[in-house]
């Protein structure tokens, strides 16, 4: 019958029209998992599945990536940026921009006096902190980050990207356990070698530097 | 014009007579409700964020929500143009005619990377290092791409702006606000007409040292920085 | 006399004496300018090298081993779609003045946009080529950009990463380093008010007996689409040619979002480059990451563990999948159903970024794969949702597009017998991919030289033989069911297990050597040149566009039909501009 793949047709975009109504109903009081707030389309979600942003917001998933942010310290206030560069080297835009610090005799010292990330060139790519050796930059999740003047909002200073190590925590909760256990490995592993090299009792073999993080 | 535009925001909330106030605040009032509630973007895509745009306008956001869901591939017809993606210096030419087109008031959202700055590709020699250069801005929103949320955000932001707006002070009934922006034009590189008489001063003018191409002067200012 | 005999072992001697001057380590073969043709049709009429697949220029310039007597080369790599396997590489060698050589069209004409890419880009001239203008870039542009001696407005510095960024890196921006403090470069003595621009030739049909209908008179008349135009995909331009409704010539015009991105691929690293081909097809960018990552790792000679190879064929073809669901919406959109069916695919590719997002921390610019492995390995229930994706949701899916579309009989009228390219055209045009496969031609490198464990699934290449529109939609929605068919058993088979071989390595060192690496990517055939000279940066870095090289048969196969079928014949073709003008 000709009209027969038509009207075919037309059954779809009608179940697709009644299938995000059914899907309200039957998951009453909420098909938005976890309450209005905090979004997340499961796979078996049929109808329409509509995030109203600014009201609602999604749950961003750990690993997402914006322009990135520094890390410090809260509780010794220091950076855990050591200005050494890789970042710099790895970033494909080539937007970070660090002056290392000096002390009063003017030898480089292990911290950024500036800090720049020009986020009007940032692609978002990550990988600044996926070679960052300190975990000391990481992608930020704030993505609200319209401006009205490019030239003064978009190139952010230390200032603005420094956050707080607890900030990474929250958003970041699995890698944060993932460094803090590797830490603790480490520092466990410091010791036992530090022990052993005691009993042996040779202070010969004990290498200067070799404790730094790498 | 961008700034000219934003100092009319600023002084757009004090109006000079005392008497108009009320009748003034409420008819800006009602005159910024009903165009910020209903943008009509440009249907107009110019590279991966114009996906990005796509996405924002399907059903996972729904860009109707905003009143904006109209997208239209005249700019006759829309006040807002998101310019998503790169612009190309052959591409330029085309995205200024189509703004002159639009009719006031018309906003711009430069949305991503490239629109704003010309983001990961701004070296390359095909590339406009930002919009801003050629058309005003109003909203520039960073990412790359800006995820759906990012670019609702911006134009979230273009609504608060639109919303700052005084009748009195648009520059929209003002004379001269209507003269078109001087379309760029593809020469040995994209040059902008009101540009012509500093290039040909630049050009024509015999130059201080004799070999001083673009790329000895930029590798100068390098070593200069790291001398410093 | 011992010259002579070293001259008749060379292949290909007795068929045509003289042609090849010289074989390489490697396999390729120096060619001489002109026997290029000679042996060209030799190899197609009986070699069986009929698809040229790729066409790429390089400039040595500073290369070890170079001067200025062969500085400037092109390279063709040839396949059998008969045989499969791999590739014949066959190079011509050309000096710094006045480079030229005989162009390919009238051989292979697939080789048309090629040509002009590289006459565009290294201003290397083709003889005989049936319109030789710039392509990417404009009429009258200061140059040729890919030449390793043209610096960009913004140049900086040969390589990144650049020194001025740390330990001193105060923060300047590039309009406060250049001279004209916008990306421009004006050449010297150069006066823009009595310039002139230069008059483009366009290529206009001269066949005066194509369209006219009957006896009522017309006019030929020259209609522009785009570059901004809802129904182009993207800033695309064609210049259609009409004698009343019926076209009559069509020539595609790209370079609209020409974005150098192999000048700065020269200018990167290797890793740098990662994020980049994201944005090449940046609906596929798994697809892109993983092209590239081949190729490097041909190179480098890594291996990648076996669960970081599982990871990426699902990525890979979860791409495939939204790729063509898109593909198919907005061919749809191009007939007039607006935005329904772009919708519905948008529905299902959002779950499926939902995952990229979780796995890889992008929903488009994943930049997921790594130099022998992945850069993130993924939660069992990542892998849970997926399966149920794949096993239960998608099918479905495809049923119910299918329901609303295969035997809809406005999108049979519109597309049956629409845009119709032959077998023999489709292979001479070098289109691949699934419009290849919808003209009856059964060629998927996924099966002709298998590359990562595609060996290990059981899939099938769907081919139709209609050679039009509709099969061109038909073979991706079966497409999209093998698709799901692999990652239904990739998902089985996963085994657990490290995800990246040897330590991860921002700068890498690549020894020198050249290497052609190809995948079929949603769009065809995504191929990846790389020459590398040992340093940390790519020397030449080129991509073999599938978008880019299958619009060359836009033209030919839209000429007869209505103007409305041009926009469908796009449609059907699928680009995406990212990868078309890179
Ligand atoms: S890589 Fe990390 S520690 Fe090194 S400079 Fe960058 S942010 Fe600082
Ligand atoms: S995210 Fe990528 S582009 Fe942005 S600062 Fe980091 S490395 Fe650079
Ligand atoms: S900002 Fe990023 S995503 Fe947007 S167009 Fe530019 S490269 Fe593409």
């Amino acid at each position: 019958m000709f009209g027969k793949g038509v009207l075919k047709g037309l059954g779809v975009t009608m179940k697709h029209w009644l299938y995000t109504y059914v899907d309200d109903i039957r998951k009453i009081p909420s098909r938005y998992a976890g309450g209005r707030d905090i979004l997340k389309q499961m796979p078996d979600e049929e109808g329409i599945f509509t995030i109203q942003y600014p009201e609602e917001k999604r749950v961003i998933p750990e690993r997402y990536r914006f322009t990135p942010m520094l890390l410090y310290d809260a509780a010794t206030g220091k950076d855990l940026c050591t200005a050494c560069g890789i970042c710099t080297k790895v970033c494909p835009t080539q937007c970070i921009w660090i002056v290392r610090d000096k002390d009063e005799k003017g030898k480089p010292i292990s911290r950024p006096a500036e800090f720049y990330i020009d986020a009007s060139l940032c692609m978002n790519c990550g990988l600044c902190s996926e070679f960052c050796p300190f975990g000391a930059i990481k992608p930020n999740h704030d993505f609200e980050r319209a401006v009205y003047d490019r030239h003064q909002d978009m190139i952010y200073d230390k200032q603005a990207l420094l956050v707080p190590l607890e900030y990474h925590a929250a958003i970041h909760p699995t890698e944060y356990a993932e460094e803090e256990a590797a830490k603790a490995a480490k520092a466990q592993a410091k010791a036992r070698r530090a022990q052993s090299r005691r009993r042996r009792g040779s202070a010969a073999d004990r290498k200067p530097g070799e404790d730094g993080a790498d | 014009m961008d700034e000219d535009r934003s100092i009319e925001y600023r002084q757009g909330q004090i109006p000079q007579e005392l008497q108009h106030n009320v009748v003034i605040t409420s008819v800006d009032y009602i005159y910024n409700l009903i165009r910020k509630t209903s943008l009509w973007p440009m249907m107009f895509g110019l590279a991966c964020c114009a996906i990005e745009m796509i996405c924002t306008a399907a059903g996972r956001y729904d860009l109707a929500r905003f009143g904006m869901e109209v997208m239209r591939p005249s700019p006759r017809q829309s006040d807002l143009m998101i310019v998503s993606g790169t612009v190309t210096k052959k591409m330029l030419p085309q995205i200024v005619r189509i703004y002159n087109q639009m009719a006031e008031p018309r906003y711009v959202i430069a949305m991503g990377a490239c629109a704003i700055s010309g983001g990961p590709f701004k070296d390359g020699y095909n590339v406009v290092s930002g919009i801003d250069k050629y058309i005003p801005v109003d909203v520039y929103v960073p990412g790359c791409p800006p995820t759906p949320e990012a670019l609702l955000h911006g134009v979230l932001k273009l609504r608060e702006k639109i919303a700052k707006q005084s009748i009195t002070q648009v520059s929209w009934y003002r004379k001269g606000s209507q003269d078109a922006i001087p379309v760029p034009v593809l020469g040995p590189d994209i040059f902008d007409p009101r540009r012509v008489p500093e290039i040909r001063k630049r050009t024509l003018a015999p130059r201080p040292d004799d070999d001083g191409s673009e790329a000895t002067e930029g590798a100068q200012t390098v070593e200069d920085q790291s001398e410093a | 006399m011992s010259e002579m005999s070293a001259q008749e072992t060379l292949p290909y001697h007795e068929a045509v004496p003289g042609a090849v001057l010289e074989r390489l380590e490697n396999g390729s073969l120096i060619v001489a300018a002109d026997k290029l043709l000679q042996l060209g049709t030799y190899l197609r009429d009986h070699e069986g090298y009929d698809l040229l697949s790729s066409v790429t220029g390089v400039d040595y310039l500073g290369y070890k081993g170079r001067d200025a007597s062969n500085r400037f080369e092109v390279v063709y790599h040839l396949y059998s779609t008969k045989r499969g396997g791999g590739p014949l590489v066959l190079k011509v060698r050309m000096p710094e003045s006045n480079p030229e050589l005989p162009s390919v069209v009238s051989v292979w004409p697939g080789a048309e946009l090629q040509e002009r890419e590289i006459w565009d880009l290294y201003g290397i001239r083709f003889t005989g080529h049936p319109n030789l203008r710039r392509i990417l870039l404009w009429e009258g542009f200061n140059g040729h950009p890919m030449r390793k001696d043209w610096h960009e407005a913004y140049y900086e510095e040969e390589h990144k990463p650049f020194r001025s960024r740390h330990p001193n890196g105060h923060h300047v921006l590039a309009e406060d380093r250049a001279p004209w403090h916008d990306n421009v470069f004006y050449p010297e003595g150069w006066d823009p008010e009595i310039w002139q621009e230069p008059i483009v030739q366009y290529r206009l049909p001269t066949d005066p007996s194509l369209g006219t209908t009957g006896d009522l008179p017309t006019e030929r008349i020259v209609v522009n689409f785009g570059p901004q135009h809802p129904s182009t995909h993207g800033v695309f331009r064609m210049i259609v040619t009409l004698e009343g409704e019926t076209i009559v010539g069509l020539e595609p015009e790209v370079g609209y979002l020409h974005r150098n991105h192999e000048k700065i691929g020269e200018r990167n690293t290797y890793l740098m480059n990662m994020p980049f081909t994201d944005r090449l097809d940046y609906l596929c960018s798994m697809s892109n990451n993983l092209g590239y990552a081949l190729a490097v790792e041909k190179l480098i000679g890594a291996e990648v563990p076996e669960r970081a190879e599982y990871l990426r064929i699902i990525m890979v073809e979860l791409t495939r999948i939204i790729n063509h669901l898109l593909a198919i919406g907005f061919l749809l959109n191009d007939l007039g159903a607006f935005f329904t069916p772009v919708l519905y695919a948008f529905e299902e590719r959002e779950l499926i970024l939902d995952l990229f997002e979780e796995a890889a921390g992008s929903r488009m610019m994943c930049n997921y794969m790594r130099f022998g492995g992945v850069a993130h390995d993924v939660s069992e229930d990542w892998l849970e949702r997926c399966r149920y994706l794949v096993n239960e949701r998608l099918p479905r899916r495809v049923d119910e597009l299918e329901r609303l579309l295969t035997e809809n009989e406005i999108v049979v009228a519109r597309c049956k017998g629409v845009g119709y390219l032959s077998p023999e055209d489709a292979i001479a045009l070098s289109v691949t991919g699934p419009l290849l496969r919808a003209s009856g031609v059964q060629y998927d490198i996924r099966k002709a030289e298998p590359y990562s464990i595609y060996d290990r699934f059981d899939f099938e290449i769907p081919v139709y033989h209609g050679c039009d529109v509709y099969d061109r939609y038909r073979v991706r929605v079966a497409e999209i069911r093998q698709s799901i068919r692999i990652l239904q058993q990739a998902l089985k088979d996963i085994p657990p297990g490290e995800i990246q071989s040897g330590k991860k390595q921002h700068l890498l060192r690549v020894p020198p050597g050249e290497v052609y690496s190809r995948i079929e990517a949603p769009k065809g055939e995504l191929g990846f040149y790389i020459v590398s000279d040992g340093s940390p940066n790519p020397f030449r870095y080129h991509i073999r566009a599938p978008s880019f090289v299958n619009l060359t048969a836009l033209g030919p196969m839209s000429v007869g039909y209505k103007v409305a079928d041009a926009i469908i014949n796009l449609g059907s073709i699928d680009i995406v501009l990212g990868e078309t003008d890179r």
